[in-house]
């Protein structure tokens, strides 16, 4: 857990997200119909998912190892990350719903994939409804590392398979070209890939400065 | 081996309490007629609903959501209704997967059966033309099946967290709703008469999360039971 105090890769975050916020407006990038100049808003809305993908992620992983040791530090890891997880999925959300209003002319277009992103977004605010449900803490760390370890392969079975199957807007599913084959140039992708990394590493950051607060809350609570 | 008897046992028990009592077999069974005939009269209110140009969509979702009201009623049982000593008392004798694999199976049966008499009665009271029958009964047992694997674990830990209601459908929504996209999709081209092997793909995600589910349920089952 050392990693969390370190500083270098908050900064190499900050950075890397302040070159995507220059170059991602100002690098040329390829006209295409329809898209024109939206499609810069791919260098925010598909590197929020990532975020939201790698802290829900960890707070599984935690949530496992809550159920190996019973350590109560790693059940605060969890619920961080998933609340984290959660604003970002917010963030994506907005972005992909203000990106759909111009490009295919309406807020929710009941696009595949937005509606699994709705259904799991539902999915996870119930695992908070199941905390609130549970008073004695160690049966609520147990019971919503559980929930939370059951809910994780759900959700990618919505967002990355279910969509595939069925024809959408999206690019990448329904036969639909993936936007890599060929509307993205190599200008698209060095700001695209830099910005992966440095939103997960925010939304990494955030979730440990949460955690740290939640930690001391924790101290002061059980003096 | 040790498993297999041990949840042959546990299954057997399930089956002959249940047969003793027809508790959830009779009310779950009263349940979907009432509702069936419940939508019934509320949907004949409107004159010339059967032959409206949208009858066989609303029939085919309306079905869906009665089975899927049915089986959160059943299955939220399966767990809530067992107190706290009786539990105790299985987890001494047997290993908790056996329980899960014993409680999954029961309500397995239950609801291929109930949905199975659910078509029934629903065809008696809605008129329909099917295009493919057999079909369509293969797509209600599997969604029978499907919604009893994730219902059981998710009715644990419903139990676990204070034994409401709310809970149960808080939790099993959002996680049934792929399912019930799937089942609806396949049992409406089941309907239409379209081709079988269009669906073939669509069976096996269901399979994939069947699959999936019981094997999470196995997994976490054993750590959800301690207390």
């Amino acid at each position: 857990m050392k990693f969390i105090y370190q500083s270098w890769w908050k900064i190499l975050g900050v950075i890397l997200v302040f070159y995507t916020m220059i170059a991602g407006f100002l690098l040329p990038v390829p006209k295409l119909p329809l898209l024109h100049e939206t499609i810069r808003n791919v260098y925010f809305h598909v590197p929020m998912w990532m975020g939201m993908l790698v802290v829900f992620g960890i707070s599984v992983v935690y949530s496992i190892k809550y159920l190996a040791t019973s350590r109560e530090e790693y059940d605060l890891v969890a619920v961080e990350s998933v609340n984290t997880g959660i604003f970002f999925y917010a963030l994506g959300l907005v972005s992909g719903m203000l990106w759909a209003k111009f490009t295919w002319g309406e807020y929710w277009s009941s696009d595949p994939k937005q509606n699994s992103a709705a259904i799991a977004f539902l999915l996870y605010c119930a695992y908070l409804v199941l905390r609130n449900a549970i008073d004695e803490d160690q049966k609520r760390a147990r019971i919503s590392a559980i929930y939370n370890i059951f809910a994780f392969p759900i959700m990618i079975v919505l967002l990355f398979i279910l969509p595939r199957m069925t024809d959408s807007l999206h690019p990448g599913n329904g036969g639909n070209p993936a936007f890599g084959r060929y509307d993205m140039d190599n200008n698209m992708r060095a700001v695209l890939y830099p910005a992966f990394i440095g939103w997960i590493l925010i939304s990494v950051w955030i979730a440990t400065l949460r955690y740290r607060i939640r930690l001391i809350e924790n101290k002061q609570n059980s003096i | 081996m040790n498993l297999l008897r041990q949840t042959v046992a546990l299954l057997k028990k399930e089956i002959i309490l249940e047969w003793r009592s027809k508790y959830a077999f009779n009310g779950v069974l009263l349940y979907i007629v009432s509702t069936v005939f419940v939508c019934y009269i509320a949907f004949n209110l409107t004159p010339n609903f059967k032959s409206s140009s949208g009858y066989s969509l609303v029939w085919n979702v309306l079905f869906w959501i009665i089975i899927l009201f049915a089986a959160v009623n059943a299955i939220a049982k399966s767990f809530l209704q067992e107190s706290r000593s009786r539990l105790l008392y299985y987890y001494t004798i047997a290993s908790p997967q056996a329980v899960l694999l014993s409680k999954t199976i029961y309500n397995a049966l239950l609801m291929s059966l109930l949905s199975f008499l659910a078509l029934l009665v629903y065809m008696v009271f809605f008129t329909n033309t099917i295009g493919d029958t057999f079909w369509y009964f293969l797509v209600v047992l599997t969604g029978g099946i499907t919604f009893s694997t994730v219902f059981t674990m998710v009715s644990a830990i419903a139990a676990k967290a204070g034994n409401n209601g709310t809970l149960m459908a808080v939790l099993s929504f959002p996680v049934i709703l792929p399912v019930i996209m799937l089942l609806i999709k396949i049992s409406k081209s089941a309907m239409d008469g379209l081709d079988r092997s269009l669906s073939y793909g669509n069976f096996g995600v269901l399979a994939a999360i069947n699959v999936i589910v019981i094997a999470i349920s196995l997994i976490l089952f054993p750590y959800l039971w301690r207390d």
